[in-house]
């Protein structure tokens, strides 16, 4: 089985990397870390040695600047670029919300174009949901901020 | 041209517009192999060396006679120095468990070379943090081969052990075996020496007995034969004095009540009802490469990587890993190490994934040498005997598709 045999065609590869994705890719937004006390963690993907630092300040319930740092591939930049954006101004609670749909997008469970609103920007992902390899690219730095969420300010 | 025809292997044969370029990963599997480990389980499956009965004297011999080919395949006179374990892995941990372990005392060290696979890397690296040893690790030259200067320089008395990889799976360059042994022997003369074989068993023609190394390490999917089997090939008497791996039925000479005796090499390695099936299987893969013969192999591996090589470098933007020169390829063996600027290697695979090209991006188990390269991962493209000209020409014009998509600006 290969990608060109899986039912896959160019358009889903040009759905993957649009122009969107290759612009946070090159350009990332918030990328940095942010001044101390901020809720930090790291993320790894062990199999490709890729990683992730997202830092958040909140006030209150809110996270009020999200940014991040790391290497990886496109659709780990983006979706960290991307979702840095999405998050921010956002109660945890709707994090989690906004979080628990873009997984089920990424995933195949839900369909990016029925959830244009809530998604914004992060439905350039949707078309990661054909590529199942590429799921964990696209989640790494949404765990990564819940895991920072879950750790105390410092 | 490829060297074996894709149609004999069936997989290649269902899928006619795969480019399948990571070989080194695992290799695919000839129609013989499958049928040899079909015809064991149909025609003579009983447990090996157990029962009084003719089927399991029919496959006690089958397992013994897959034994004697495959050691045959790699130089080794004696059958009896080739133990079955499950890869490359396995025989790695049965020697740091076994000799290392017995081996390795507090001041003591191990010499290990920056290109190695984790499998031998975190194995050693482990031995000697149980055993309050050092832990030295062999630097390299700019050009990524191994600096036999520095290699030199960490040999002593107190080494014990030195493990180098024979063919480097990251970067598919070839150690310099000769050289490494002489200098090992004559300045670290209490060493064991380890060679990862993983990489070189299935391209290069291996003599075990003319390498002169202690142990080498090889896994059986590599070269065309089922996952699950492999071997070390041990001196043998280094073998003989080393104490078990694992415990259990088949490896023991005699159970008293407090104290039991073990088995003759290799069995006293054997523990437990052998992968009799799949070492036929391997058996089976040797007889076919044997039958393509393996200086041919090595020819037609280092002809594509020559087509392979300049493919890529001359695609604006591509970076090959280590040397490129016309001689460097006297050293480049399987496999092919490379990066394109402004895409990463996940990125890359999956846009050649999409045009039928399949390779692998990622770390390759060799994180201690991503460092090195200032890198989280490559891409990697490997080739084996039913590679030819039409996959390298595929893999260009992918890696080429992905350029414009990454670089268009």
């Amino acid at each position: 089985m290969t990608g060109a045999s899986s039912g896959r065609d160019g358009s889903d590869l040009e759905a993957l990397y649009q122009g969107i994705i290759l612009d946070h890719n090159r350009r990332p937004k918030n990328y940095g870390e942010l001044p101390a006390p901020v809720h930090h963690a790291a993320g790894r993907n062990p199999l490709c040695g890729d990683e992730v630092a997202v830092f958040v300040k909140t006030e209150g319930d809110t996270l009020a600047e999200v940014s991040f740092t790391g290497k990886g591939c496109a659709i780990s930049r983006a979706s960290a670029s991307l979702m840095t954006g999405a998050v921010k101004g956002k109660s945890r609670a709707q994090v989690d919300a906004l979080f628990d749909l873009f997984h089920d997008v990424v995933t195949g469970r839900k369909k990016a174009e029925d959830h244009k609103a809530e998604l914004g920007s992060l439905v350039a992902l949707g078309g990661v949901a054909k590529f199942p390899v590429r799921v964990k690219c696209a989640s790494m730095a949404w765990h990564t901020l819940k895991k920072a969420l879950e750790t105390p300010a410092t | 041209m490829t060297l074996a025809p894709r149609a004999d292997f069936p997989l290649l044969e269902r899928h006619p517009s795969l480019h399948y370029l990571d070989s080194a990963a695992t290799a695919q599997k000839p129609r013989v192999v499958l049928d040899a480990i079909r015809a064991f389980y149909e025609e003579a499956n009983a447990n090996p060396r157990r029962g009084a009965y003719a089927l399991s004297f029919e496959a006690t011999q089958r397992y013994w006679s897959a034994r004697e080919t495959i050691a045959r395949f790699l130089g080794a006179a004696d059958p009896e120095c080739l133990v079955f374990v499950r890869g490359t892995t396995e025989a790695m941990n049965l020697v740091a468990a076994t000799a290392g372990r017995e081996g390795i005392s507090a001041g003591d060290n191990v010499v290990v070379t920056a290109l190695e696979h984790h499998a031998s890397f975190v194995t050693w690296q482990r031995a000697t943090i149980e055993a309050n040893a050092q832990f030295r690790i062999a630097e390299l030259r700019p050009d990524l081969t191994l600096d036999v200067e520095h290699f030199a320089s960490l040999l002593d008395a107190r080494t014990k052990v030195v493990a180098v990889t024979h063919v480097s799976n990251a970067l598919g360059l070839v150690s310099p075996v000769a050289e490494l042994v002489a200098l090992v022997r004559r300045r670290a003369p209490r060493a064991m020496i380890v060679l990862d074989g993983a990489q070189s068993a299935p391209h290069l023609p291996v003599q075990f007995d003319a390498l002169g190394v202690d142990f080498y390490a090889f896994s059986g999917h590599k070269l065309g034969g089922p996952m699950g089997i492999g071997g070390l090939l041990g001196r043998k008497a280094l073998l003989e004095t080393m104490p078990p791996y694992q415990t259990g039925g088949d490896m023991i000479e005699s159970v008293g009540d407090q104290v039991s005796t073990w088995n003759t090499v290799p069995f006293k390695f054997e523990a437990g009802t052998p992968n009799a099936a799949d070492a036929v299987g391997l058996a089976a893969a040797c007889e076919y490469l044997t039958g393509l013969g393996m200086a041919r192999v090595r020819a037609h591996e280092v002809a594509l990587l020559r087509a392979l090589v300049p493919a890529l470098t001359a695609i604006e933007g591509v970076t090959v890993h280590g040397p490129t020169d016309d001689a460097a390829f006297a050293m480049r063996s399987g496999a092919v190490s490379f990066e394109l600027a402004e895409a990463h290697p996940h990125d890359l695979a999956t846009i050649l994934d999409q045009a039928g090209v399949a390779i692998r991006a990622g770390h390759h188990c060799c994180q201690p040498l991503m460092r090195r390269l200032g890198v989280s991962a490559t891409a990697r493209a490997s080739v084996f005997v039913y590679s030819g000209e039409a996959d390298v020409a595929a893999l260009a014009g992918a890696v080429r598709h992905a350029r414009a998509v990454f670089a268009g600006d």
